[in-house]
């Protein structure tokens, strides 16, 4: 692991544009929930919200400057996350594939 | 020779035991109490085996029955299984095996040890106040909507236990990752420890959805909210899904850690390297991962669409090559070793078909059209049990047995641990085995009132489990009497690879080590011949001499 | 070992470098167990709000976009005053680690002040999931009210759209979610309040500042959580008026 960048003390410039960005995105995710997309509001609310989260995790929490393990155990998280939603929504996704029959 | 100061004579107050941040100390903390809920689980079975002997269940009530059958699920998998080999030889190997002083948050594995009492302290007064009737699985609808509110306090219970082991998998992962001695690169870790890694990760990511789970089944009986209640608008399955995707990887946490436990015996006791060494490691790691991908093979009888259980299945499948690899792996080193037939192999060697039992015919219950036979029957209950007390038990004991000298510094007597593995092995498999007949011929498990015919199987199972458990009495005698009479240990009595045998003393002393170790050769570098190996590190001060 | 007789060196650890590396990688870890336990949560609230959409757009109108916003404003500002915290303890400089965690603390009080203004609105409401919980569909937004039926039992009017008991799914949701969420704020206020007291007695150096750097990682972690909760629990179906 490298020190010199473990130990790298962001300024507070970097801080302050990291906010500032963040309530831009908040904003814009309040807009566009006001605009009908279809089936796409949703998907662009999640994706905002991953993008604001990425920006809490890279720079607020350092992930840039962390050593390479850090960056993968909150990958790992992630991960097992999207295995959770995956599975479980191939049960709910498939269940009206094939009809239940009528009572006889 | 004056008395030798070690981590049990460090200090002798219930204090500095109660308030101690030494991970050996805390690992026999938890010892004593896994061992209290095994008693209390054991009881459980001998009670509601001996009313399936008749089959009119003359000896309990029906509520009684089925609250028999709870506390013995809640009891050995939430308090006995989970927590036995991590948190008892886990805690007391991990730090010492790599070379570590502690683990890398002793204070934390303090908190865990009362997290854990806590939590069984819950379990224990729901007992007390009656008792829980749902199956240690806690299905809903049944347990939101209409058992007695003592869920309330069980299902709290396990959501505290759980805490106590997620801190476990964090401490071990740190202390894996960044407190190795100096030359212990990864792949001279003993297989224990990479088995012990792989429980943390299902530990830390599977353990907080059971919490959480559970926490959504508390409200849902304290306040009726609908979330599982299909007349409010609820999916039952749902719960199914959330509590199968850690319940699932949980019988890895179980199972793993004897995996490791059986590398290092068959490695001491055939005197060989262990065949395929990154193999056996890396399938570790491979079921962890994969264990996560399995667990709707719970629910192939549920309304979980065929698809999604197809999926399940074919991974379920999977799962057994990374698991074959381990048997291959393990036989493959016995061969042409030589072989000693001492009590901690005989475990091991009964753990292998044993667990070879379990896990075959985990095969036949993941293929979804022969499931929908099984379902829920008594093959079921054999199949688990092979895996679960054939497997993680067995293991657990000749892990016990043969760390026993280091972790009291006192050596038992050799027959009668010899004899007693063996009287556990043929209890073991006269309780269990005509249950997979019994099963396969459909005996729905839970049900204490059945028809005449599947008597006979009924009563070679309770003649079983009195065999097995008179097995673990003796244990109980012989293993205490120990403590007092058994004669001193050596350091190495085995002898055996690895820091914790010949860098430090039996029993060792608070801080492992009297000079950090440095690590200079692999795991496992047996010679052979004339019970000879390399040592695997020499001290740090000695490293220039 | 230039560092081996520090002071804020453990007893296990050979290195204030290997101490800072194990607090660092332990509180990652278990932010990733944090995220399973929040994950739990998450995957029930898609499970449901795939089944009863239309449901879950009219709760969710329920809830004061103007509140949650507002919160979301405040959230992220004390993320901003955590980070300059831990930047000041990477300094050394003790005031202003307590100044920006005071911030913060007044920060999460005021969160989880109109937490409690909103959460006592949904009471009047009759919207806590429960017995006290009644949905009435005039509540609804009137587009969603047209086809909702006032009365059961007319022909005339098709099936209502949403079923109070689907209604109450996403309320029963929407309050363990905020609830975990707002306990895991009471926590790290009280944690602050800890490390603050630290702080006077001296104990932070710029080579030992773990308890605020791991604190800092907590709270972004709970300020990521709301990060996600907004737009799911408060933007459904706002486009459907």
């Amino acid at each position: 692991m490298n020190d010199q960048i473990d130990h790298h003390i962001s300024p507070i410039r970097t801080y302050i544009i990291v906010f500032m960005a963040l309530m831009v995105f908040t904003g814009i995710t309040v807009w566009v929930a006001f605009q009908d997309l279809g089936y796409l509001n949703t998907f662009v609310a999640v994706t905002i919200a991953v993008i604001k989260a990425t920006i809490v995790a890279w720079y607020f929490m350092h992930l840039k400057s962390s050593a390479k393990i850090t960056r993968v155990v909150a990958l790992a998280g992630v991960i097992w996350l999207i295995v959770m939603f995956a599975l479980t929504m191939s049960d709910y996704a498939a269940r009206s594939w094939i009809p239940f029959p009528d009572p006889w | 020779m004056t008395e030798q100061k070690h981590y049990i004579n460090a200090e002798t107050t219930v204090k500095s035991w109660l308030l101690t941040v030494d991970h050996k100390r805390i690992a026999i903390l938890y010892l004593l109490s896994v061992v209290g809920f095994f008693i209390l689980g054991g009881t459980a079975a001998i009670l509601f085996r001996l009313d399936l002997m008749t089959p009119q269940g003359d000896l309990l009530a029906h509520e009684t029955y089925n609250k028999m059958f709870t506390m013995h699920g809640v009891m050995m998998v939430f308090f006995f299984l989970v927590p036995v080999v991590p948190a008892v030889l886990g805690n007391f190997l991990v730090p010492i095996m790599i070379g570590a002083r502690d683990v890398a948050f002793p204070r934390l594995n303090l908190a865990s040890w009362y997290i854990f009492i806590t939590g069984g302290l819950f379990a224990l007064a729901a007992l007390v106040l009656g008792g829980v009737d749902t199956g240690w699985t806690f299905y809903t609808p049944y347990s939101s909507t209409y058992a007695n509110s003592n869920v309330i306090l069980t299902g709290l219970g396990v959501f505290v236990a759980g805490f106590a082991s997620i801190l476990t998998g964090v401490n071990f992962i740190v202390t894996i990752h960044k407190m190795r001695a100096p030359g212990m690169t990864w792949f001279r870790l003993p297989l224990f420890i990479w088995a012990q890694y792989a429980t943390s990760i299902i530990m830390v990511l599977g353990t907080p959805v059971i919490a959480i789970t559970l926490l959504l089944l508390v409200l849902e009986r304290a306040f009726h909210i609908g979330i599982f209640d299909p007349a409010l608008g609820g999916d039952p399955v749902l719960f199914q899904h959330l509590f199968w995707f850690y319940s699932h990887p949980a019988v890895y946490i179980m199972i793993l850690p004897g995996f490791g436990i059986i590398s290092e015996l068959i490695a001491c006791f055939s005197r060989k390297n262990v065949f395929g060494y990154s193999f056996v490691a890396f399938s570790s790691l491979a079921i962890a991962i994969i264990g996560f991908f399995v667990w709707g093979h719970h629910m192939f009888i549920t309304s979980q669409s065929i698809y999604a259980g197809l999926i399940f299945s074919i991974l379920s499948f999977i799962i057994a090559v990374p698991t074959a690899v381990k048997i291959f792996n393990w036989t493959a080193t016995l061969y042409k070793g030589s072989v000693e037939f001492r009590t901690p192999m005989i475990y091991a060697l009964g753990f292998i078909g044993l667990f070879l039992v379990g896990g075959l015919t985990g095969l036949f219950l993941s293929s979804m059209g022969l499931d929908v036979h099984l379902h829920d029957t008594y093959f079921v209950v054999a199949h688990f049990h092979y895996v679960m007390v054939g497997g993680m038990v067995m293991a657990f004991l000749g892990g016990l047995h043969f760390w026993w000298p280091k972790m009291f510094g006192r050596t038992y007597n050799q027959g009668c641990a010899v004899f007693t593995a063996i009287v556990i092995f043929i209890g073991f498999n006269l309780t269990f085995f005509p249950q997979f007949i019994v099963g396969y011929l459909g005996m729905p498990r839970r049900y204490h009132v059945y028809p005449e015919e599947f008597q006979i199987f009924h009563i070679l199972s309770t003649g079983g489990a009195s065999v097995l458990g008179f097995g673990y009495l003796l244990m109980f005698c012989y293993l205490p009497y120990s403590l007092i009479k058994g004669k001193k240990a050596t350091a190495n009595p085995w002898p055996a690879t690895g820091l914790e045998w010949e860098q430090t003393t039996s029993p060792p002393p608070t801080l492992n080590f009297i000079h950090d170790p440095v690590v200079t050769e692999e795991a496992y570098a047996y010679a052979k011949k004339n019970e000879e190996f390399y040592r695997q590190a020499i001290p740090a001060e000695s490293k220039d001499v | 070992m230039s560092n081996s007789h520090s002071p804020h060196l453990h007893h296990h650890f050979h290195s204030l470098e290997q101490q800072r590396q194990a607090s660092s990688l332990g509180m990652w870890v278990f932010i990733a167990q944090e995220i399973m336990f929040f994950g739990g949560l998450f995957c029930g609230y898609v499970v449901y709000r795939n089944m009863y959409p239309e449901a879950f757009a009219v709760a969710s109108h329920q809830l004061s976009i103007g509140w949650g916003g507002f919160n979301t404003v405040v959230l992220i500002f004390s993320s901003l005053t955590v980070a300059l915290a831990v930047r000041s303890a990477q300094l050394g400089k003790k005031n202003q680690i307590i100044g920006w965690l005071v911030a913060t603390i007044l920060l999460g009080v005021i969160f989880l002040g109109v937490k409690c203004i909103e959460y006592s609105a949904k009471w009047e409401h009759h919207l806590v999931p429960g017995i006290h919980f009644n949905y009435e569909p005039h509540y609804t937004d009137d587009a969603l009210h047209e086809s909702t039926g006032s009365e059961h039992g007319t022909d005339h009017h098709p099936a209502p759209a949403v079923y109070p008991g689907h209604v109450q799914i996403f309320f029963a949701f929407y309050f363990a979610m905020t609830g975990m969420h707002a306990l895991h704020m009471i926590i790290g206020i009280g944690l602050m309040i800890w490390i603050i007291w630290l702080a006077t007695k001296d104990r932070f150096a710029p080579e030992y500042y773990a308890p605020v750097e791991l604190f800092g990682l907590y709270w972004h972690f709970v300020d990521v959580i709301w990060i996600f909760l907004f737009p799911l629990l408060y933007l459904i179906g706002r486009h459907v008026t």
